[in-house]
């Protein structure tokens, strides 16, 4: 009966998305009167869960699935389902997430609501508020079935803390060949960098910014931050910066707690796909950029004379704050 | 090798977004509707297969009769068949069903769908649709290349990449990196012409059961004005994001 959690770690280590959805879990136990359990993979430390009231974690240790497979993990997933008789199911929106989720949701007959912002609004029907038309809405969704999973949004609901005595199981689901059809071949992902899924900042640049040889402002800017870099779709379209970068309706989605556009005027589609962002803040030297409409703060003026000065103010706070 | 595009047809990405019938029904009201663009860089790189290695391309889209202009364009585009499956796409699995009937009729080897739609966000097709066919399937796909029964993609993670390796029949959640935008064909009168010429089928749906009801919309609540800080006055901005905000 349990709620049951897919918690995600990188290296042993959970994800922000993994707690978030911990505590989101934690939420929707309470109002169903049970209790949470998640699933980890690979790692023993799964003390961190504790604090985000998980009662229980089940943990899977199989060399098969150090790389990810979106068929192997949704098998095991099942399997822990059907051993904890778990109705409702709650995920992250990471990008595995989102690639296991919809092949768990068929094996379980299960409906999925995905970008969830909210506790349900009922459980009886069992009703969710969801984003919709890339941010520009909210849809109410009810799910119909018996078991039922949830996408939750990044950034929607928090981090919730509860300290939970918790037990841990180690748990050996059985998987088949058919689960590692698709191979990994090579995995090529910046350590270094935060990446804009995971990033509580976002500093963005664009067209404003003239060329790529100018985005080192960018980077010292993100870096006084410790932010993750993007960019516009015009940005990405002409080379200056690599896809990975690009953010908006047919790029990225951002739901940073502050995001910060340089240069960026501020097409529908950008403000779309950054709309989930709680804090949003423009430089751009055109007063009637729609950027302005659509921020909380806002400097009209010349990204070349305002990014330098603010990265100073910046290092000044952080040296006073420190 | 024979492919399918999965098409949904949707609103154009500047629409403004409202609702009628106490906001329980998306307002069509002076919308333009186009190919949902994360199915349009499929479709290119279908065309692609088709150019380069010999292919045959349906396109396919789960809607009423309205919907059948942006089959045409696909049509135009250069698809060789379009099919429309007539019933309303209530939710993902139920058109996720509908796609693979038509998939299983078909046979085919390879089917791209968009890794979500820009109206419902579902995002969840693709997924549903590889998990009741069986069949293989690799997510945000950024890059496609098959060599006889073999196919290398290359998928978008969160902070990068991966390079995966798997056999058709495969499903691919599609997005921008399979062509780039600039790759994007607009039809010329002559794909216009011959489009009206290319079949295009409509059949019935399968009995299948929504799992989700989309009950009711509503708009995000209206944003109060920005706050403007001077240029020469910065250091205000770094107090409004610490104190105010509580941001940084």
């Amino acid at each position: 009966m349990s709620v049951l959690v897919y918690t995600e770690n990188e290296n042993g280590t959970f994800k922000k998305a993994a707690l978030e959805a911990a505590s989101y879990a934690k939420g929707v136990a309470d109002m169903l009167g049970t209790s949470v359990t998640a699933v980890a993979f690979n790692t023993e430390e799964v003390g961190a869960l504790a604090a985000y009231g998980v009662d229980k974690v089940l943990t899977i240790n199989d060399d098969k699935l150090k790389a990810f497979s979106a068929a192997a993990y949704a098998d095991a997933i099942k399997q822990a389902v059907a051993k904890e008789s778990s109705e409702v199911i709650v995920v992250s929106s990471s990008a595995d997430s989102k690639y296991l989720a919809p092949i768990l949701a068929v094996h379980l007959e299960a409906g999925y609501a995905t970008n969830v912002v909210a506790l349900p609004e009922g459980v009886t029907p069992f009703k969710v508020k969801r984003t919709a038309f890339t941010n520009k809405a909210f849809n109410h969704t009810e799910i119909t079935t018996a078991i039922k999973i949830i996408g939750l949004s990044t950034n929607s609901f928090g981090l919730k803390e509860h300290s939970v005595s918790q037990t841990i199981e180690a748990f050996a689901p059985s998987l088949n060949d058919a689960d590692f059809a698709v191979e990994v071949v090579s995995v090529d992902k910046a350590t270094d960098k935060v990446s804009i899924a995971d990033a509580e900042i976002v500093v963005s640049g664009g067209r404003g910014l003239k060329g790529p040889e100018n985005w080192h402002m960018i980077e010292d800017l993100a870096t006084v931050l410790g932010a993750a870099t993007a960019c516009s779709k015009p940005v990405s379209d002409m080379g200056w910066r690599p896809h990975g970068e690009h953010v908006g309706q047919t790029g990225k989605p951002v739901a940073s707690n502050l995001y910060i556009a340089i240069g960026v005027s501020g097409a529908i589609q950008h403000l779309a796909g950054i709309n989930a962002s709680k804090v949003k803040v423009v430089i751009n030297n055109d007063p009637e950029a729609p950027f302005f409409k659509a921020a909380d703060y806002g400097v009209v003026g010349d990204a070349f004379e305002v990014v330098p000065e603010l990265i100073e103010k910046l290092k000044e706070f952080k040296a006073s704050n420190a | 090798m024979k492919i399918l595009v999965c098409i949904s047809h949707v609103p154009d990405t500047t629409s403004k977004i409202n609702f009628i019938d106490g906001d329980t029904k998306f307002d069509t009201n002076g919308v333009q509707f186009v190919i949902n663009p994360n199915d349009e860089f499929g479709l290119t790189r279908a065309m692609w297969f088709k150019e380069k290695q010999g292919a045959s391309v349906d396109v396919v889209n789960i809607g009423g009769a309205e919907t059948e202009p942006t089959l045409r364009k696909c049509l135009a585009i250069g698809a060789d068949n379009a099919i429309r499956v007539n019933a309303e796409a209530t939710d993902g699995f139920f058109v996720a069903k509908q796609l693979a009937k038509v998939a299983q009729d078909g046979e085919y080897d390879l089917i791209i769908a968009g890794r979500e739609s820009i109206d419902y966000n579902g995002g969840m097709v693709p997924g549903m649709l590889a998990a009741i066919l069986k069949t293989n399937f690799v997510n945000t796909c950024i890059g496609l290349e098959v060599e006889g029964t073999t196919a290398t993609a290359i998928r978008e993670i969160d902070g990068g990449k991966e390079t995966l390796k798997t056999n058709l029949p495969l499903v691919i959640g599609g997005q921008k990196g399979l062509v780039e935008e600039s790759d994007l064909k607009i039809p010329n009168m002559r794909g216009i012409m011959m489009a009206r010429k290319k079949p295009l089928t409509v059949v019935d749906p399968v009995t299948a059961d929504a799992e989700t009801k989309a009950v009711s919309f509503e708009k995000p609540a209206p944003k109060g004005a920005v706050t403007l800080v001077a240029p020469d006055n910065l250091g205000e901005l770094v107090r409004l994001l610490h104190n105010e905000a509580k941001v940084i």
